[in-house]
Protein backbone atom coordinates (compact mmCIF):
# COMPACT_ATOMS: atom_id res chain seq x y z
CA UNK A 1 0.00 0.00 0.00
CA UNK A 2 3.04 2.25 0.10
CA UNK A 3 3.48 5.07 -2.37
CA UNK A 4 5.03 4.05 -5.64
CA UNK A 5 6.85 7.03 -7.08
CA UNK A 6 8.36 4.85 -9.79
CA UNK A 7 5.96 3.58 -12.45
CA UNK A 8 4.78 0.02 -11.91
CA UNK A 9 6.54 -2.64 -13.98
CA UNK A 10 4.95 -3.70 -17.24
CA UNK A 11 1.95 -5.93 -17.00
CA UNK A 12 2.91 -9.59 -17.28
CA UNK A 13 1.45 -11.24 -20.34
CA UNK A 14 -0.23 -14.00 -18.39
CA UNK A 15 -1.80 -11.64 -15.81
CA UNK A 16 -5.44 -12.36 -15.04
CA UNK A 17 -8.01 -10.32 -17.00
CA UNK A 18 -9.57 -9.43 -13.64
CA UNK A 19 -6.54 -7.50 -12.43
CA UNK A 20 -5.18 -4.08 -13.29
CA UNK A 21 -7.68 -2.09 -15.34
CA UNK A 22 -9.72 -5.30 -15.39
CA UNK A 23 -10.45 -4.83 -11.70
CA UNK A 24 -11.85 -1.37 -12.40
CA UNK A 25 -14.03 -2.94 -15.11
CA UNK A 26 -15.05 -5.59 -12.61
CA UNK A 27 -16.31 -2.89 -10.24
CA UNK A 28 -18.18 -1.02 -12.97
CA UNK A 29 -19.73 -4.20 -14.39
CA UNK A 30 -20.69 -5.21 -10.87
CA UNK A 31 -22.45 -1.88 -10.34
CA UNK A 32 -24.37 -2.32 -13.59
CA UNK A 33 -25.21 -5.95 -12.86
CA UNK A 34 -26.67 -4.85 -9.54
CA UNK A 35 -28.53 -1.78 -10.79
CA UNK A 36 -29.97 -3.42 -13.93
CA UNK A 37 -31.14 -6.58 -12.19
CA UNK A 38 -32.45 -4.75 -9.13
CA UNK A 39 -34.33 -2.39 -11.38
CA UNK A 40 -35.78 -5.30 -13.34
CA UNK A 41 -36.75 -7.11 -10.15
CA UNK A 42 -38.66 -4.08 -8.84
CA UNK A 43 -40.30 -3.44 -12.22
CA UNK A 44 -41.32 -7.07 -12.75
CA UNK A 45 -42.66 -7.61 -9.24
CA UNK A 46 -44.58 -4.33 -8.97
CA UNK A 47 -45.94 -3.38 -12.40
CA UNK A 48 -44.97 -6.03 -14.93
CA UNK A 49 -48.06 -5.60 -17.16
CA UNK A 50 -47.28 -1.96 -17.96
CA UNK A 51 -44.30 -2.65 -20.20
CA UNK A 52 -43.38 -6.35 -20.19
CA UNK A 53 -40.91 -6.04 -23.07
CA UNK A 54 -38.93 -3.24 -21.41
CA UNK A 55 -38.83 -5.03 -18.07
CA UNK A 56 -37.75 -8.35 -19.57
CA UNK A 57 -35.03 -6.45 -21.40
CA UNK A 58 -33.93 -4.91 -18.11
CA UNK A 59 -33.70 -8.38 -16.61
CA UNK A 60 -31.78 -9.66 -19.64
CA UNK A 61 -29.37 -6.72 -19.45
CA UNK A 62 -28.85 -7.44 -15.78
CA UNK A 63 -27.96 -11.05 -16.58
CA UNK A 64 -25.54 -9.99 -19.31
CA UNK A 65 -23.75 -7.60 -16.93
CA UNK A 66 -23.71 -10.30 -14.29
CA UNK A 67 -22.13 -12.76 -16.77
CA UNK A 68 -19.48 -10.19 -17.72
CA UNK A 69 -18.68 -9.60 -14.04
CA UNK A 70 -18.38 -13.33 -13.40
CA UNK A 71 -16.25 -13.82 -16.52
CA UNK A 72 -13.80 -11.08 -15.49
CA UNK A 73 -13.64 -12.32 -11.90
CA UNK A 74 -13.13 -15.92 -12.96
CA UNK A 75 -10.48 -15.32 -15.58
CA UNK A 76 -8.74 -18.12 -17.44
CA UNK A 77 -9.85 -19.36 -20.85
CA UNK A 78 -13.45 -19.95 -19.83
CA UNK A 79 -13.80 -16.67 -17.94
CA UNK A 80 -12.43 -14.86 -20.97
CA UNK A 81 -14.94 -16.57 -23.21
CA UNK A 82 -17.82 -15.67 -20.88
CA UNK A 83 -16.64 -12.06 -20.73
CA UNK A 84 -16.15 -11.91 -24.50
CA UNK A 85 -19.63 -13.31 -25.15
CA UNK A 86 -21.36 -11.00 -22.71
CA UNK A 87 -19.48 -7.90 -23.85
CA UNK A 88 -20.47 -8.66 -27.47
CA UNK A 89 -24.13 -9.23 -26.53
CA UNK A 90 -23.99 -6.05 -24.47
CA UNK A 91 -22.65 -4.05 -27.43
CA UNK A 92 -25.36 -5.43 -29.73
CA UNK A 93 -27.98 -4.89 -27.04
CA UNK A 94 -27.16 -1.27 -26.38
CA UNK A 95 -27.01 -0.49 -30.11
CA UNK A 96 -30.21 -2.35 -31.05
CA UNK A 97 -32.28 -1.34 -28.04
CA UNK A 98 -30.90 2.20 -28.19
CA UNK A 99 -31.92 2.56 -31.82
CA UNK A 100 -35.32 0.91 -31.33
CA UNK A 101 -36.14 3.03 -28.27
CA UNK A 102 -35.66 6.15 -30.37
CA UNK A 103 -37.33 4.82 -33.53
CA UNK A 104 -40.28 3.10 -31.81
CA UNK A 105 -40.90 4.86 -28.49
CA UNK A 106 -44.30 3.14 -28.13
CA UNK A 107 -42.72 -0.28 -27.62
CA UNK A 108 -40.48 1.14 -24.87
CA UNK A 109 -42.72 3.25 -22.63
CA UNK A 110 -40.49 2.64 -19.63
CA UNK A 111 -36.73 2.91 -19.56
CA UNK A 112 -34.17 0.14 -19.51
CA UNK A 113 -30.42 0.57 -19.04
CA UNK A 114 -30.00 0.40 -22.80
CA UNK A 115 -32.76 2.85 -23.77
CA UNK A 116 -31.53 5.83 -25.82
CA UNK A 117 -28.04 4.31 -25.77
CA UNK A 118 -27.97 4.39 -21.99
CA UNK A 119 -28.49 8.14 -21.68
CA UNK A 120 -30.12 7.60 -18.28
CA UNK A 121 -26.82 6.19 -17.07
CA UNK A 122 -24.54 8.85 -18.49
CA UNK A 123 -23.98 6.82 -21.70
CA UNK A 124 -21.73 4.51 -19.69
CA UNK A 125 -23.63 1.44 -21.07
CA UNK A 126 -22.62 2.56 -24.57
CA UNK A 127 -18.94 3.09 -23.75
CA UNK A 128 -18.49 0.12 -21.44
CA UNK A 129 -18.69 -2.73 -24.02
CA UNK A 130 -16.07 -0.99 -26.16
CA UNK A 131 -13.71 -0.72 -23.20
CA UNK A 132 -14.49 -4.31 -22.22
CA UNK A 133 -13.85 -5.70 -25.70
CA UNK A 134 -10.69 -3.59 -26.08
CA UNK A 135 -9.44 -4.88 -22.73
CA UNK A 136 -10.11 -8.51 -23.69
CA UNK A 137 -8.47 -8.00 -27.07
CA UNK A 138 -5.44 -6.35 -25.48
CA UNK A 139 -5.06 -9.28 -23.10
CA UNK A 140 -5.73 -11.96 -25.70
CA UNK A 141 -3.76 -15.13 -25.24
CA UNK A 142 -0.67 -15.10 -27.41
CA UNK A 143 1.27 -18.21 -28.31
CA UNK B 1 -32.52 13.25 3.22
CA UNK B 2 -31.96 16.74 1.85
CA UNK B 3 -29.98 18.02 4.79
CA UNK B 4 -26.46 19.41 4.89
CA UNK B 5 -25.21 15.87 5.49
CA UNK B 6 -26.12 14.78 1.93
CA UNK B 7 -24.48 17.90 0.53
CA UNK B 8 -21.36 17.23 2.61
CA UNK B 9 -21.22 13.65 1.29
CA UNK B 10 -21.65 14.77 -2.33
CA UNK B 11 -19.05 17.56 -2.10
CA UNK B 12 -16.52 15.40 -0.25
CA UNK B 13 -17.02 12.49 -2.67
CA UNK B 14 -16.54 14.71 -5.72
CA UNK B 15 -13.45 16.35 -4.24
CA UNK B 16 -11.94 12.98 -3.34
CA UNK B 17 -12.93 11.63 -6.76
CA UNK B 18 -11.02 14.39 -8.53
CA UNK B 19 -8.04 13.78 -6.23
CA UNK B 20 -8.03 10.05 -7.05
CA UNK B 21 -8.32 10.72 -10.79
CA UNK B 22 -5.33 13.05 -10.61
CA UNK B 23 -3.40 10.42 -8.68
CA UNK B 24 -4.38 7.81 -11.30
CA UNK B 25 -3.13 10.09 -14.05
CA UNK B 26 0.15 10.43 -12.13
CA UNK B 27 0.40 6.63 -12.02
CA UNK B 28 0.21 6.38 -8.21
CA UNK B 29 -1.02 3.36 -6.29
CA UNK B 30 -3.49 4.15 -3.50
CA UNK B 31 -1.54 5.28 -0.42
CA UNK B 32 -2.59 4.55 3.14
CA UNK B 33 -3.94 8.10 3.37
CA UNK B 34 -6.01 7.51 0.21
CA UNK B 35 -7.53 4.36 1.66
CA UNK B 36 -8.25 6.02 5.01
CA UNK B 37 -9.83 9.01 3.27
CA UNK B 38 -12.16 6.63 1.43
CA UNK B 39 -13.03 4.90 4.71
CA UNK B 40 -13.70 8.32 6.23
CA UNK B 41 -16.10 9.08 3.40
CA UNK B 42 -17.64 5.66 4.00
CA UNK B 43 -18.17 6.55 7.67
CA UNK B 44 -19.91 9.79 6.69
CA UNK B 45 -22.09 7.83 4.25
CA UNK B 46 -22.91 5.36 7.03
CA UNK B 47 -24.13 8.25 9.22
CA UNK B 48 -26.29 9.45 6.32
CA UNK B 49 -27.76 5.98 5.85
CA UNK B 50 -28.49 5.61 9.58
CA UNK B 51 -30.27 8.98 9.55
CA UNK B 52 -32.31 7.83 6.53
CA UNK B 53 -33.21 4.53 8.21
CA UNK B 54 -34.35 6.37 11.37
CA UNK B 55 -36.40 8.61 9.06
CA UNK B 56 -38.12 5.51 7.66
CA UNK B 57 -39.43 4.69 11.12
CA UNK B 58 -40.41 8.11 12.40
CA UNK B 59 -41.27 10.05 9.25
CA UNK B 60 -43.14 9.55 5.98
CA UNK B 61 -42.12 6.48 4.06
CA UNK B 62 -41.22 6.94 0.42
CA UNK B 63 -43.85 5.33 -1.80
CA UNK B 64 -41.18 3.12 -3.37
CA UNK B 65 -39.66 2.22 -0.07
CA UNK B 66 -38.30 -1.20 -1.11
CA UNK B 67 -36.27 0.52 -3.82
CA UNK B 68 -35.22 3.05 -1.22
CA UNK B 69 -33.97 0.34 1.13
CA UNK B 70 -32.14 -1.33 -1.77
CA UNK B 71 -30.38 1.94 -2.54
CA UNK B 72 -29.53 2.40 1.15
CA UNK B 73 -27.87 -1.03 1.31
CA UNK B 74 -25.93 -0.37 -1.91
CA UNK B 75 -24.88 3.06 -0.69
CA UNK B 76 -23.58 1.91 2.68
CA UNK B 77 -21.69 -1.01 1.13
CA UNK B 78 -20.10 1.08 -1.59
CA UNK B 79 -17.07 2.68 0.05
CA UNK B 80 -15.97 -0.49 1.92
CA UNK B 81 -16.25 -2.51 -1.32
CA UNK B 82 -14.15 0.07 -3.16
CA UNK B 83 -11.48 0.01 -0.43
CA UNK B 84 -11.43 -3.80 -0.50
CA UNK B 85 -10.97 -3.89 -4.29
CA UNK B 86 -8.41 -1.07 -4.18
CA UNK B 87 -6.32 -2.99 -1.64
CA UNK B 88 -6.32 -5.99 -3.99
CA UNK B 89 -4.95 -3.74 -6.70
CA UNK B 90 -1.85 -1.85 -5.50
CA UNK B 91 -1.35 -0.09 -8.84
CA UNK B 92 -2.73 3.07 -10.42
CA UNK B 93 -5.87 1.08 -11.21
CA UNK B 94 -6.53 0.70 -7.50
CA UNK B 95 -6.60 4.49 -7.29
CA UNK B 96 -8.99 4.57 -10.26
CA UNK B 97 -11.29 2.14 -8.42
CA UNK B 98 -11.49 4.64 -5.55
CA UNK B 99 -12.07 7.45 -8.05
CA UNK B 100 -14.91 5.64 -9.83
CA UNK B 101 -16.53 4.82 -6.49
CA UNK B 102 -16.30 8.48 -5.44
CA UNK B 103 -18.02 9.57 -8.65
CA UNK B 104 -20.82 6.98 -8.34
CA UNK B 105 -21.59 7.79 -4.67
CA UNK B 106 -23.06 11.26 -5.40
CA UNK B 107 -25.35 9.64 -7.99
CA UNK B 108 -26.56 7.17 -5.37
CA UNK B 109 -27.19 9.99 -2.87
CA UNK B 110 -29.09 12.00 -5.49
CA UNK B 111 -31.21 8.95 -6.36
CA UNK B 112 -31.94 8.43 -2.66
CA UNK B 113 -33.08 12.06 -2.44
CA UNK B 114 -35.32 11.64 -5.50
CA UNK B 115 -36.94 8.51 -4.10
CA UNK B 116 -37.34 10.07 -0.63
CA UNK B 117 -39.16 13.07 -2.05
CA UNK B 118 -42.03 10.94 -3.39
CA UNK B 119 -43.92 9.96 -0.25
CA UNK B 120 -47.04 7.92 -0.69
CA UNK B 121 -48.37 8.11 2.89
Amino acid sequence: MADQPTPAPARPRDAAIGSGLGRVLLLVYGIFALSASARALVQITTHFSEAPLAYLLSAFAGLVYLAATVGLARGGARGRLIALGSCSIELLGVLIVGTLSIADAVAFPDDTVWSRYGSGYGYVPLVLPFIGLWWLWRNRPRP
Amino acid sequence: MNGPLSIAVIVLALALGVWYLVRTALDRAPSNADLWAMLGLGALVAVLVVVAVVGLFIGDRPSEWTTFVGYLITTIAFAPTAVYLARLEPTRWGTLILGVACLVLPVLVLRLQQIAEVTGG
